[in-house]
């Protein structure tokens, strides 16, 4: 669906992204996850091909977005990061108006967006002017538009940044159904836990390039271990406390040292912790569980996703 | 530009036909009309009426209706109607060009959403062109139509040639200034397009007075104002009075304009759009 190899994109001088190699196959559901100015959107706009690439090769659909960029929108679906939704018509009408540019005819437009309506629960809000709806409805909205060409492809840059765990949970489980249905997904997102929830395959991406590429599953075995013990100390005198304890654990697994708690990694974490009261230490708060794509992004960038 | 042969390339693959590409907007359009109609009935119909009262008729009583000095008309309601409808003309294709561009551009971002879709940069330009041209031909045609039982009109033909006239001078505006809307980042230098461009031109292009008044230097300038050409013409057409080589120079610099206008508001939205 999505084939690109080297791909570039600057602004200026500012390299947004340097040359990244990516395949997405049909049916899968694909992710992008990585921090704030990772190149993500900037990855997107070029697949959307509204943003010219700048280096590189991109084919989409198995065409080149540089000549023939409405042949490949009129099969795409895109929910863009900022919603480009117009605030002066109701819901209804930007459904409609949207599938008309696509030249649908009136009729199934009409047909089309009510069936959307239903599927993103907004039926009962089909008169409201959209700078009325919350910000989870806009986002609902948005991805009823995406899907009014019936597109092969869906890209959805960051679909629930800034919504509520209730309102992201409505629209995982309606992407979740999307993806059911065969269509092929690219989401990027810098929440792990959209990541793993949403994503059949994935790259890491980091300052514009690729840290890592598997499942969500192979980079957690890949690049982490089962457990992960989260050891939190009091505030000490002088220094960061975390840093002086992390001499004597050491050789109790990987470590990251972060302002607020030392992580270890370790097949068993209960162990761990067992081993941390022997040497008398005392931490105020302990927690063992499993590893996430946020201890993959810790190891491979040396930074949290989210700060 | 690194990415400037891109541009070139993702705006030449627009791919639908021009009328395909504006009509597919029509029903967006529609939406438009039907949320600011109410609005434009009063800027473009009831406003130049008191213009032409407060203007044409009282104003008009106290000047001389002398056809050598009021460049042929025998009153000067007759006078300032054409350049009244030629000003409304010119100030309609600004309005619909300045704010509204700024507002596919960054507040409701319409041009966003429609660029998401098979529609092309070029598509987008032409359809809000249309729906400005649309505006202009209804608001002209209806100012001629009520002014036409004041006698103001020297034949039946005069205004219906006037009209397409003033379509045309409206659109050579529409598309320079449309140009100039998308290259700038905020809203603040449309005040000055108003106050040192849309008000200087209309007091002193021949509107409201002969240009020959203005002096020998200020005349030779008011020639190369392009309000001034549809000003001439639409009141040479209205007056029956229509020299035929210098009308052909008035129609060749509005088309020229046009066209040119177009070109650069194209380029301009590629330039915004598609970085
Ligand atoms: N239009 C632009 N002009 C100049 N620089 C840009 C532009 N768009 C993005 N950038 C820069 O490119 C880099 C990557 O930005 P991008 O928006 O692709 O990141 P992102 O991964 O989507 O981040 P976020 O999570 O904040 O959305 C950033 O440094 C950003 O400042
Ligand atoms: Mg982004």
């Amino acid at each position: 669906m999505i084939s690109a190899r080297g791909l570039r994109k600057s602004f200026g001088d500012v390299d947004a992204v340097k040359g990244i190699d990516v395949e997405v196959r049909k049916g899968e559901a694909f992710g992008f996850l990585g921090p704030n100015g990772a190149g993500k959107s900037s990855t997107m706009r070029m697949i959307a091909t509204v943003s010219p690439v700048s280096g590189g090769e991109l084919r989409i659909l198995g065409m080149d977005p540089a000549t023939e960029g409405p042949a490949i929108r009129s099969r795409l679906g895109v929910c863009p990061q900022e919603d480009t939704l117009d605030n002066e018509l109701n819901v209804f009408d930007n459904l409609y108006v949207y599938g008309r540019y696509f030249g649908i005819d009136k009729a199934t437009v009409r047909a089309r967006a009510e069936e959307l309506l239903e599927f993103v629960q907004l039926t009962d809000k089909r008169q409201a002017k959209v700078e009325n709806l919350s910000g989870g409805m806009k986002r609902r909205l948005t991805i009823a538009r995406s899907l009014v060409n019936s597109p092969d492809l869906l890209l959805l840059d960051e679909p629930t940044t800034g919504l509520d765990p209730q309102a992201r949970h409505v629209l995982w489980d309606q992407l979740f159904r999307l993806k059911q249905a065969g269509v092929t997904l690219v989401i990027t997102t810098h929440y792990m836990d959209e990541a793993e929830q949403l994503c059949d395959r994935l790259v890491v991406m980091d300052k514009g390039v690729i840290a890592a590429e598997g499942s969500p599953r192979q980079l957690i075995d890949e690049h982490s271990t089962r457990e992960v013990a989260e050891l939190r100390f009091g505030i000490a005198d002088e220094g960061n406390v975390h840093e002086q304890i992390a001499g004597k654990i050491e050789d109790l697994g990987r470590l990251e040292v972060l302002p607020d708690r030392i992580l270890v990694y370790s097949p068993d974490g209960e162990e761990v912790i067992a081993k941390v009261h022997e040497r008398g230490l005392e931490p105020i708060a302990v927690l063992v569980r499993r590893s996430t794509l946020e201890d993959v992004f810790l190891k491979l960038t040396g930074r949290t996703l989210v700060d | 530009m690194a990415s400037q042969d891109g541009l070139d390339r993702l705006d030449r693959a627009t791919g639908l036909g021009i009328l395909e590409g504006a009509l597919r907007q029509l029903d967006y359009w529609w939406t438009v009309l039907k949320r600011t109609w109410r609005g434009g009935v009063i800027s473009s119909f009831i406003s130049p009426l008191f213009y032409v009262v407060g203007m044409g008729v009282l104003l008009g009583g106290f000047v001389p209706g002398d056809p050598a000095r009021l460049e042929g008309a025998t009153s000067y309601l007759d006078f300032v109607v054409p350049g009244l409808v030629a000003g409304h003309a010119m100030q309609i294709a600004v309005g619909e060009t300045t704010y509204p561009v700024m507002g596919g551009i960054k507040w409701h971002k319409s041009y966003h959403a429609q660029l998401a879709t098979p529609l092309g940069v070029r598509d987008i330009v032409n359809a809000h062109l249309g729906f400005v041209a649309f505006r202009i031909a209804s608001a002209c045609a209806v100012f001629l139509l009520v002014l036409a039982p004041f006698g103001v009109f020297a034949s039946w033909w005069g205004p219906i040639l006037a009209w397409f006239v003033l379509l045309l001078l409206g659109m050579a505006f529409a598309t320079v200034i449309f140009g100039i809307s998308t290259r700038m980042s905020s809203e603040e230098g449309f005040g000055l397009i108003f106050r040192l461009g849309v008000v200087p031109l209309m007091l002193f292009s021949g509107s409201f007075f002969p240009i020959a008044n203005l002096g020998p230097v200020l005349e030779v300038v008011a020639w190369f104002t392009p309000l001034w050409h549809g000003v001439d013409l639409t009141r040479t057409l209205c007056l029956d009075t229509v020299d035929l080589p210098r009308a052909l120079v008035h129609l060749a610099v509005l088309a020229i304009i046009t066209a040119f206008g177009w070109l650069w508001a194209i380029r301009g939205m590629e330039g915004r759009m598609r970085s």
